[in-house]
């Protein structure tokens, strides 16, 4: 395989963080907290698997007639006074966000979690240009003092401990250190809670966008995203355009399970629907509100028939919770916006199978992922489908010879025969070389001792039977 | 609109190719199971709920202690009253705020505190001040232990998220069981004319974005109590 | 029944006891075994890596040779699930499409065959050891493989099973993952017999060598107290 440069540092962290046995504990110990919440909560289902074949069909409906529901959102969402842009891709998007932001000169900026935002790079276009923005998430919040990504889309800050905070804090914040979950958090609500009272934009993502009764749906814990889109005069929503379904009482189904699937939850804290700025009567609520449906290569993807379904992602993170490839390298070390299972199926499609098709070969295909999802995406098997892909677009010579050379040998059985008669030779030489640099079995002998060819293989037994 | 123009034509382009249902990985598309069907069954899906008010009130309860919900079930509107005085009392509250609604007729005078009203609007300076948020409801739903609030039925999009403590007044009639059943009555209430927010409200903000570990009150209220006649 | 008895290239290489420990028990229950000595892979290598093409240069030999089975037998989750649940999708609009489907209709995990095609679950077998299981992922989610080896240990005289935590978490084998991503494959091993130390078993079961040749890889390497044994071979201890 190739190796690019994002190919290159992918394998150098994942170096760094497998062998990080702390690293290791502590995500294992977050997410069997999450496989426990989880499994309690889906056996209060009476049929999770129907459940998961509704949502599935669904979401089939919702992304496979997507140019009908897209136009039926847009109309309902203008005819309660919200302004919709289309944004062909991240430059777009960037420069819609700007103009309304420049528009109404705003001194600063609240975010709750936007992973569209992270997609296209908003908060840096954003400072760059001049403007105050703060993420109000609390994971989200602590990641952005540290000037880092997300580590996971649900749990932002899964890979700090409370003492990493509270250091991350004191300096930041010159607050006073503390080891309780519950004085850090506060600490937070204290310094966001100026930010929501004053700040001039809102700027939301959405996990669903209800095209029947033009709403966009927001589902959260903490509260950020209510008071993001309470309190500031004009809300700006950012989503992919596959986040669309169609009616509202597909919510029924799907908040449930992404609370499920995502957190172990049976709802999460707040599940907001959106129609419109404030309307006539209304106490409260901006006064503008701005939807910006994003492609950015989603209609790439979709015009592969094979892997559309990855579009049916409503981002609940099940896939990371489960995958042991998330688990040992953690959430950075995929160098791009999404991560784990769906990352690593989707990014090639959104940028560039060149850079990323490395992704497709960093799994054990275990279909860990596949069996979580509560949609039903077919996940594991579309890292095979994109591993034949990016092989079929350029494929690693030696390798192709390598396979050639072995079916040939796998087809000639007397072949393949004598093959491991040289091996058990071979095997009695290996130690010499075993671990050094001349050694051609290293990727596996740098860490674990080589099978050995037995000393009567199966057709020499059977053979020997007659 | 030319780039609307532009996406929607990538999209149907796209679409002219027919992707495989789904459980059908091998198979080219066909029909999908229709809406209606899916709509009929999903509640046979989800969690069940007993078909009894007491049921709904038992599943209400028990979801309401999973998520720190403090929930008081009274016999009349005066018990209610007389719960939100001696919340008010036991917590020392200030001043409070609230809307103006039918369900919260008398809780000005039950209190005697000042009350912010955000009818009509108000300041946020002002409800920065509130100690709690009083507010009515447009259903509790058993299946899932959430209150049910819209900009209209619950003072505007911030009452019941701004201040520390959010206290409901329901009636046991608003108890629904699931929450088709809450899309449901939703569509029957507004359809047509769909208040700007509608939230479901399921116990007390929250995180666990600190090493996995449950803490209320992140940034929305920190207590959140149902006074239930 | 004549039954057709795939053995995989590693299982002939390496773990031969595997596939006579088959060949023992299948013949104890009164069938007679066909061995097509042709025939050496099922071509999921070339598969996983995304050379279909390659893969398929191998797979024809072993669809056209197993196409006149009765029924095939195969010892390993992983090749069962390629030839069971990919070969229909390698040979998809090709002329022996069909015939890929056929096979699939035909071919059996070990385990899965004796308890589900041949209602078997005592075998006779004894086997006085503490043991855990590892449920092979392609056995487990692509074949459907959980109960069925379970069955089959629950008649082992003299045998104690304890489930581990993580009996259902990837190995870290997945075939040239192994080598490609050395450093991520070793950590989900570590992880995979850290939690079979902890049950205290003696051994580490598994109806697919090639999960059972990278944890060994492992074990051996750290020096670590257990062993691994295929389901096959302890099963035709008496």
């Amino acid at each position: 395989m190739s190796t690019t440069q994002t190919a290159a540092d992918f394998k150098k962290n994942a170096t760094t963080l497998t062998a990080d046995l702390r690293h290791r504990s502590l995500i294992k110990g977050a997410l069997k907290k999450y496989e426990v919440a989880r499994d309690a909560r889906k056996s209060r289902f009476q049929d999770w698997q129907a459940a998961r074949q509704s949502a599935a069909e669904i979401k089939w409906d919702a992304v496979n007639h997507l140019d009908t529901h897209l136009v039926e959102l847009a109309k309902n969402l203008e005819a309660r006074g919200t302004q919709v842009h289309w944004a062909g891709n991240a430059e777009q998007a960037r420069e819609i966000i700007l103009g309304v932001v420049r528009k109404h000169n705003a001194r600063s900026i609240v975010k709750s979690k936007v992973m569209t935002g992270e997609e296209i790079h908003l908060n840096d276009a954003l400072e760059k240009a001049g403007f105050d923005v703060v993420e109000s998430d609390l994971g989200e919040y602590i990641v952005q003092l540290r000037h880092e990504p997300p580590y996971h889309f649900v749990f932002p800050a899964m890979h700090l401990t409370r003492g990493e905070i509270s250091k991350l804090f004191t300096e930041k914040l010159g607050t006073a250190p503390t080891d309780s979950p519950e004085e850090l958090t506060m600490i937070a609500r204290r310094v966001l809670r100026d930010k929501y009272v004053n700040a001039d934009i809102g700027i939301s993502g959405a996990n669903f966008a209800i095209a029947e009764t033009g709403m966009i749906s927001i589902t959260e814990n903490e509260g950020n995203a209510r008071l993001t889109c309470a309190l500031p005069k004009v809300h700006i929503v950012l989503m992919g355009i596959e986040k669309v379904l169609p009616k509202l009482e597909d919510l029924a189904l799907f908040l449930p399970m992404l609370a499920t699937a995502g957190a172990g939850q049976t709802l999460t804290g707040y599940n907001t629907m959106y129609g419109g700025p404030r309307q006539p009567g209304e106490a409260d609520g901006p006064l503008e509100m701005h939807v910006v449906l994003l492609d950015n290569k989603r209609t790439t993807l979709m015009a592969d028939p094979e892997q559309r379904d990855a579009l049916h992602c409503m981002r609940c993170g099940a896939c990371l919770n489960v995958c042991p490839i998330y688990k040992n390298i953690g959430g950075h070390t995929y160098g791009c916006t999404y991560q784990g299972p769906i990352g690593a199926v989707i990014t090639p499609h959104l940028c560039g199978m060149a850079d990323w098709k490395h992704l497709s070969f960093a799994s054990s295909l275990c279909g860990a992922c596949t069996q979580n999802c509560p949609v039903k995406i077919d996940l594991h098997h579309h890292l095979l489908q994109g591993r034949r892909n990016a092989m079929a677009r350029n494929p690693v010579w030696w390798e192709k010879l390598a396979f050639q050379a072995l079916a040939f040998l796998f087809n000639h059985a007397p072949l393949f025969s004598l093959g491991m008669k040289l091996g058990r030779i071979g095997q009695i030489f290996h130690p010499l070389i075993k671990g050094t640099p001349v050694d051609p079995a290293i990727a596996w002998t740098k860490s674990r001792e080589l099978p050995k060819v037995a000393p009567q293989t199966f057709r020499e037994w059977w053979q020997n039977r007659k | 609109m030319n780039e609307r123009e532009n996406i929607l034509g990538r999209i149907r382009e796209a679409l002219s190719v027919p992707a495989p249902v789904p459980g059908a990985h091998d198979h080219p598309s066909a029909h999908p199971a229709s809406e209606a069907e899916a709509a009929k069954h999903i509640g046979e899906w989800l969690p069940s709920v007993g078909p009894s008010l007491e049921d709904r009130i038992e599943l209400f309860r028990s979801n309401s202690a999973d998520l720190k919900t403090d929930f008081r079930l009274v016999n009349s509107r005066e018990e209610a009253l007389a719960q939100v005085k001696e919340i008010a009392a036991s917590e020392g509250w200030k001043k409070v705020a609230s809307h103006a609604d039918p369900m919260l007729e008398g809780i000005d005078a039950a209190l005697g505190l000042p009350v912010l009203k955000t009818d009509g609007g108000y300041n946020v300076c002002d409800m920065e001040q509130c100690d709690a948020g009083i507010s009515a409801c447009d259903a509790l739903v058993a299946q899932t232990g959430s209150v049910l609030v819209t900009s209209r039925s619950a003072g505007g999009r911030a009452l019941s998220v701004l201040p520390p403590h959010h206290v409901v007044i329901a009636r046991r009639d608003q108890l629904v069981p699931d929450l088709p059943a809450a899309f449901a009555l939703l569509k029957q209430k507004y359809a047509g004319n769909y208040p700007s927010l509608i939230s479901f409200i399921t116990g007390p903000s929250r995180t666990g974005d600190i090493e996995r570990i449950l803490v209320l009150g992140a940034h929305g209220p920190k207590k959140v109590t149902v006074v239930c006649y | 029944m004549k039954i057709t008895l795939f053995i995989p290239c590693f299982i002939d290489a390496c773990f031969p006891k595997a596939g006579a420990s088959a060949v023992d028990i299948l013949e104890r229950l009164g069938h007679s075994i066909d061995y097509p000595q042709e025939l050496t892979c099922c071509g999921q290598p070339a598969f996983n890596s995304g050379y279909w093409d390659q893969s398929r240069a191998v797979a024809v030999n072993v669809l056209n040779r197993l196409k006149d089975a009765e029924v095939v037998v195969i010892v390993s989750g992983s090749c069962g699930a390629m030839i069971k649940n990919f070969y229909p999708q390698l040979f998809a609009g090709t002329p022996l499409a069909d015939t890929a489907r056929a096979l699939s209709a035909k071919i059996f995990e070990f385990s899965d065959f004796l308890v589900t095609q041949l209602g078997v679950t005592d075998l006779g077998s004894h086997f006085p050891h503490k043991i855990t299981f590892h449920d092979g992922c392609h056995g487990l989610r692509e074949l459907g493989i959980k109960a069925q080896p379970r069955a089959l240990l629950a008649k082992v005289r003299g045998l104690e099973l304890v489930e581990m935590q993580e009996a259902e978490s990837c190995c870290g084998f997945g075939g040239t993952f192994s080598a490609k991503f050395p450093m991520i494959s070793t950590a989900m091993g570590e992880n995979k017999y850290g939690s079979a130390l902890e049950t205290g078993a003696e051994y580490i079961v598994s109806n697919d060598s090639s999960c059972l040749m990278h944890i060994q890889g492992l074990l051996d390497r750290q020096k670590k107290p257990l062993r691994t044994i295929h389901l096959a071979e302890l099963l035709n201890h008496r």
